[in-house]
């Protein structure tokens, strides 16, 4: 069965749209019931917000790391990983050494362990 | 006169305040596992010590009650804090500490380490450099956000959200509390020594600003360049960057005339010099050299030195100068170091040797509206006796130069070749 990776876009909320969204959690949680029922879901998460982001490039050999999301609308989103590891270090280790790092860029966002009502 | 028990609480509050808060809060941050939980009990404990210590007289280790009522303050805190992630371990972990009796046996080693973790998260890359410096300032430094905000000429809102944000993201990205190891330490050093640098350039080459505000910063780099010596002796650029640090503040008072110009190294009164500041500025570089591993503080620093040593300037070693910048440029090339080296290389030997080195940067296109390159380019064919092509080369570096002192300077060499 091929994979989908379905990514979720929103504006980043403030206090009152953090509400509106909280209340329309049962919503939530009755979708991702049905498609883990349904054999659909492979994996799921909200993100924590843009602010805690970091991206990783590797140019001759050397690895860049900046604060922030990834930012160059010309690159698009190739692929995805959701990796397990014991703190953000790890993570860019891991980022740093696949190839999109070298020729493009690899975001990496915490997974909230809080929903942020995304 | 005696100071009433008031006067005499705050005063202590107020020392531990400044001289401790940075080794406590390094050590609250390991143990609450939280940047702003700590910091928080941190400052209602200190609020408390005013109020107790008023009432029952300063306790004999000011420090550790300080440490200890934070440490509650956290628990208390983390106790209300229902959502906060790993909260009953936290707490638990906590709870443990404050029944313990007495000090844990290497507790000293224990806090040099934390005061070392918190350097490293503090300079973390994956923080905003603008954010690392304000929170290396605010939590290892004296600096309060409002003081940070006006040496870095932002308004003060701006800045603390700067450092909110960089703790906001220390706790969600997980930016573990720890000191690099093995291959990644070389880099993530590199990082922290650049973080102090900057704070340093900043006060040092303040152009604008709260003057008062900026010298302090370059106080506080020195302060931190002093605490990563104690903490990191084997580490031959911690020494050459405090080296460096020291030789250049040493000149401080010299640097401008009365009417606030800028005062060329070679023409300052070295009678305003700050001379024990200058030994311990040497002191730190043969620390360094010593280690046997030359970094480019280490060489910027023995250049300073060499300028520094020299009776007056006619005495000036040129040839190590020389030398020690082409081994500046084996380590990172930069059109700077280049020129500098040219400048040196025609002092020491000849004007022509120096003009050989500058023609490649004189032909590099990108370097054609650099000033410092068509003003060393004119020194050096005025010493070398071509004084029409000099006469083109200061024009041209007239006209690149925004700093009036400096056009005036260049001008005035330019009128005084014949014809």
């Amino acid at each position: 069965m091929p994979e989908y990776m379905l990514l979720l876009y929103a504006p980043e909320a403030d206090q009152q749209e953090e509400r509106a969204r909280w209340a329309e959690m049962p919503l939530w949680e009755e979708l991702t019931d049905s498609l883990r029922e349904a054999g659909l879901l492979v994996a799921n998460g909200p993100l924590s917000p843009a602010d805690s982001a970091t991206t990783v490039r590797v140019r001759g050999g050397e690895t860049e790391i900046t604060d922030g999301p990834f930012a160059v609308t010309k690159e698009i989103l190739v692929g995805y990983y959701l990796l397990n590891c014991a703190d953000l270090d790890e993570a860019l280790r891991q980022a740093a050494r696949f190839p999109t790092a070298r020729f493009g860029s690899v975001e990496v966002r915490p997974i909230a362990q809080v929903p942020p009502f995304t | 006169m005696n100071a009433t028990p008031q006067e005499q609480a705050a005063t202590a509050a107020a020392r531990v305040f400044r001289d401790e808060r940075p080794a406590v809060l390094a050590t609250l941050i390991r143990q609450v596992g939280d940047f702003q939980l700590a910091e928080d009990a941190l400052q209602d404990a200190f609020e408390s010590a005013l109020v107790t210590w008023r009432r029952d007289g300063i306790p004999r280790n000011p420090a550790a009650w300080i440490t200890v009522t934070a440490r509650r303050r956290a628990i208390d805190r983390l106790r209300r804090a229902q959502s906060a992630a790993g909260r009953a371990t936290r707490l638990a972990e906590l709870m443990r500490l404050d029944q313990q009796e007495g000090p844990a046996p290497d507790v000293q080693n224990m806090i040099e380490d934390d005061r070392l973790r918190l350097i490293f998260t503090c300079c973390h890359p994956a923080l905003d450099p603008a954010a690392q410096i304000a929170l290396t300032l605010r939590t290892l430094g004296g600096l309060t956000t409002a003081e940070i905000a006006r040496a870095f000429l932002v308004a003060e809102p701006a800045m603390g959200k700067r450092i909110v944000r960089a703790k906001r993201k220390i706790a969600d990205a997980h930016i573990r509390y720890r000191v690099p190891s093995g291959d990644e330490l070389p880099a993530r050093m590199r990082g922290v020594l650049r973080v102090v640098y900057l704070i340093f350039n900043e006060g040092y080459s303040a152009s604008a600003g709260d003057r008062l505000v900026r010298r302090e910063l370059c106080g506080e780099a020195i302060r931190l360049g002093r605490l990563l010596c104690e903490l990191l002796p084997g580490d031959a650029e911690v020494w050459g960057l405090q080296a460096l640090m020291l030789l250049h503040d040493a000149r401080g008072a010299a640097r401008t005339d009365p009417a606030g110009r800028y005062v060329q190294l070679d023409d300052q009164d070295r009678a305003l010099w700050d001379h024990a500041m200058i030994s311990e500025g040497l002191h730190a570089l043969e620390q360094g050299i010593r280690l046997r591993c030359p970094g480019q503080y280490q060489l910027q620093a023995a250049i300073t030195a060499l300028h520094i040593q020299a009776a007056d300037p006619g005495a000036t070693d040129w040839v190590q100068i020389a030398d020690l910048y082409g081994a500046l440029g084996r380590l990172s090339s930069s059109p700077v170091i280049e020129i500098n080296r040219a400048a040196a290389t025609g002092f020491a030997h000849g004007p022509q040797a120096g003009l050989d080195l500058l023609a490649p940067l004189l032909a590099d296109p990108a370097l054609q509206d650099y000033q410092p390159l068509h003003a060393v380019h004119a020194e050096l064919l005025r010493q070398a006796g071509h004084h029409q092509a000099a006469v083109a080369a200061y024009r041209q570096a007239v006209a690149l130069t925004a700093n009036a002192v400096e056009r005036a300077e260049l001008q005035r060499r330019l009128d005084e070749l014949p014809g």
